[in-house]
């Protein structure tokens, strides 16, 4: 899929830090076209043609430090959308404010209107428990819980009581493995500890643990980058899969992997939400400076 | 000299000797700005011939004390009369005290005569020649060594490596300082527990049913046979180290669980100083809050419900123990609740998990091991306690289950077997040991278990 990135191709002289302006100065001139500034405005087109969840100025503030500014962006339904950024450029605390988890941070605060099929998340009548049921979120490290790997993938549907009996338990966790990817590998072992798998199993098995809970939305914030690149491609398949039935929104920073799996890319600097566009359109014809110096590997 | 200014002495040689040290490592390679031609830092030089000055004196002088006094002690007695060197090893034993006695100008046990006198005045005599001799050897080896460690400076000498390899003794010594101690308290309690079993059958101590350690003086007393049956000791310790986790462990727990979990940082602020408060309160404080305290309430509470209630009650010691602890399995549930990782609390609530559904259902299996391990550690701390039942629980050793009654515990019987005149060669007297040697064996097994659950438990996660 490099070929979506041809820039990629020919990396630019690595600048140091000092010249960095002149380079800017120097390309500005060349492409006078792309936006450079860093306004606070959103280049490129935030909306989905099947908008599902739709995020409305967005504000995120941990104390005093105000963490995403204005944030507006739709995601739609049964399509990859990826968060790329460099580190602290507020990707994941907008991921973490569509399930609501930046609740339990206490300095958190969120401002701005976020809906999921038209109701707003926010609203003081939302529970934040049951809106976690149907927004799933697959962690950065793999994290599966000190238990079997059968009760790592029964617990939420026990939780929810989604199952009425034995049988249609063991169905639910055998679906969702299967769907995971990891009935074959797991099948015989089913009541051995879920840390007893290798790394790119255990990401597996969370990703097991949250389609179990059959979520609408699934996050995933950085789900590869404690991973190999056999076990990353694992989950990218699963990825390809899963977003028949799912939308599904990534943080990454790879922009490889921003490529092979997402239909739409947003471009996160700062706190603000510099682009969203069509994955090829970012990758080959971005509009915003910023956006075009993080592809290309100039910053970040 | 006296020995401090000895010390003094040597000190500030080291000192002079670490600054010579470093100023002639620094003049072979041309002065400051040319350490890089050194070996080592220009210090490491200063503390090498620092070490040849201090170390080789202070040998010479531990030895000096250790061997110094005999040696007087022998020159005096082949001073003494033939008649007076006859004597049989205890007299002559009593004579030597009484000389240094004499010596010291302290008082003497017998009528002062002119052999006496003059033994004396040899001792003096000799005690300040010793200290004279030491202070020149000493002072001479020191001179000496930091002399020839000065001449062997040289830019290569890998004067950093010496020093640090001296150091690293000095830190073998310093913790071989605890554990032996701790070898030796544990030989000196099995030996005289050993002495114990020679007299009473350890069967019968381990087994026996009735404590009343009462050993006769003389043969026709009556009622003072003795009998050490110590199960009655250990059922009293048992009772009231299980009333004490009944009230620790659950309000413990939840304690921890709440400031864990659900406190806001200033409750937290506040609750967790008020409670490590609570762990530092003397636990002679405890005791007489439950003696004169809890032990009266217990008993007009048990009264008013309609049982009858001993003045000294397993249940009063008990619940006071079990308030003394509570800070114990809070802190220590605490750490293994905040030790399992962020990761597993966010996977559980990112799934859909009510804060409680978390905590019960991931955060404390999780946590178990550890919070195990700080029980059994607590365990261990209630059944070595001694203060709080000794004031509230009382000396009757009875073997019962009942928490209304007085009991007495392993601890309080080892005070009560040692405190006043006692002889060391009596059965009573030795029972203190046995008891402490079981009671320690049983700690020792609870912190083993402890320990090996809490490290099984923090290799989970690392």
């Amino acid at each position: 899929m490099t070929e979506v990135t041809p820039d990629k191709q020919v990396p630019p002289p690595a600048p140091n830090r000092r010249d960095a302006p002149a380079v800017e100065n120097t390309v500005l001139r060349e492409m006078p076209k792309r936006k450079t500034v860093l306004s606070g405005e959103t280049v490129g087109n935030i909306h989905s043609e099947n908008p599902f969840m739709v995020a409305e100025n967005v504000n995120v503030h941990y104390g005093d430090n105000h963490a995403i500014q204005n944030v507006s962006l739709e995601i739609g339904k049964k399509e990859v959308i990826a968060l790329i950024g460099p580190s602290g450029c507020g990707k994941s605390t907008f991921l973490r404010c569509l399930n609501r988890m930046n609740d339990t941070i206490d300095t958190a605060r969120v401002t701005g209107k976020i809906t999921l099929d038209g109701k707003d998340i926010y609203r003081k009548e939302q529970d934040p428990v049951a809106l976690r049921a149907r927004v799933g979120m697959v962690f950065q490290k793999p994290n599966p819980f000190p238990k079997s790997i059968y009760d790592n993938v029964a617990y939420g549907p026990r939780i929810h009581g989604l199952a009425a009996d034995r049988a249609e338990l063991d169905n639910i966790v055998y679906t969702s493995l299967e769907r995971a990817g990891l009935i074959n590998e797991v099948k015989d072992r089913l009541d051995e500890p879920g840390t007893s798998l290798s790394g790119g199993q255990q990401q597996r098995l969370c990703i097991a643990r949250t389609i179990a809970v059959n979520p609408e939305v699934i996050l995933m914030d950085e789900p590869c980058s404690a991973l190999d690149p056999i076990a990353t491609a694992r989950i990218e398949d699963l990825m390809d899969e899963l977003c028949e039935d799912y939308a599904i929104v990534i943080v990454t920073h790879s922009m490889q992997q921003a490529a092979r799996v997402s239909r739409r890319v947003a471009y996160f600097h700062l706190g603000l939400l510099v682009e969203v566009d069509k994955t090829d359109k970012i990758f080959t014809n971005p509009q915003h400076k910023l956006t075009e110096d993080y592809i290309t590997g100039r910053i970040g | 000299m006296q020995n401090t200014t000895l010390v003094l002495r040597l000190g500030l040689m080291a000192i002079a000797a670490f600054y010579f040290g470093r100023e002639r490592s620094l003049s072979l390679v041309g002065g400051h700005g040319h350490g890089m031609a050194l070996h080592s830092l220009p210090g490491y030089y200063g503390y090498f011939v620092a070490i040849w000055v201090v170390l080789p004196a202070l040998g010479l002088l531990l030895l000096w004390v250790l061997v110094e006094p005999r040696v007087i002690v022998a020159l005096v007695v082949s001073g003494l009369p033939e008649s007076y060197q006859a004597l049989p090893a205890g007299e002559l034993n009593l004579l030597v005290n009484n000389i240094r006695n004499l010596a010291a100008g302290d008082v003497v046990s017998v009528d002062v005569d002119a052999v006496l006198r003059d033994a004396a005045a040899q001792f003096d005599n000799y005690a300040a020649k010793s200290r004279q001799l030491l202070a020149v050897l000493a002072l001479g080896i020191a001179g000496l060594g930091g002399t020839i460690a000065w001449r062997r400076i040289h830019p290569d000498l890998r004067a950093r490596n010496r020093v640090e390899h001296v150091v690293r003794w000095f830190l073998i010594a310093a913790s071989s300082i605890a554990i032996l101690t701790t070898v030796g308290i544990v030989l000196s309690v099995l030996f005289e527990a050993l002495r114990f079993f020679q007299k009473v059958p350890v069967m019968e101590f381990l087994f026996g049913l009735n404590w009343s350690p009462q050993t006769a003086i003389r043969a026709d007393q009556v009622g003072s046979s003795g009998s050490f049956g110590a199960v009655p000791l250990f059922a009293g310790t048992m009772l009231i180290t299980a009333i004490a986790m009944v009230v620790a462990v659950p309000v413990g727990l939840m304690t921890a669980i709440y400031l864990a979990e659900y406190s806001s940082a200033r409750v937290r602020g506040i609750a967790k100083p008020l409670l490590e408060i609570l762990a530092g309160i003397p636990t002679v404080v405890y005791g007489f809050f439950a003696a004169l305290t809890v032990a009266p309430w217990v008993r007009r509470a048990g009264e008013a419900a309609g049982f009858e209630v001993a003045s000294e009650s397993a249940l009063a010691a008990g619940l006071v123990m079990g308030i003394m602890i509570i800070p114990l399995v809070s802190s220590l549930s605490d750490d293994a609740i905040n030790a399992v990782p962020r990761a597993m609390r966010d996977g559980a609530l990112g799934l859909g998990s009510t804060r409680s559904e978390t905590m019960t259902k991931v955060i404390l299996p999780a946590a178990l091991p550890g919070i195990v391990g700080g029980i059994l550690l607590a365990v261990s701390r209630a059944i070595g306690e001694t203060m709080i039942v000794v004031m509230a629980a009382g000396l009757a050793a009875n073997l019962t289950a009942n928490p209304f009654e007085a009991v007495t515990t392993v601890t309080v019987q080892i005070v009560t077997l040692l405190v006043g005149d006692q002889e060391f060669d009596s059965a009573k007297t030795l029972a203190a040991f046995a008891l402490g040697l079981m009671l320690f064996v049983v700690t020792l097994f609870l912190n083993v278990i402890g320990l090996g659950v809490v490290r099984k438990y923090r290799e989970q996660y690392d």
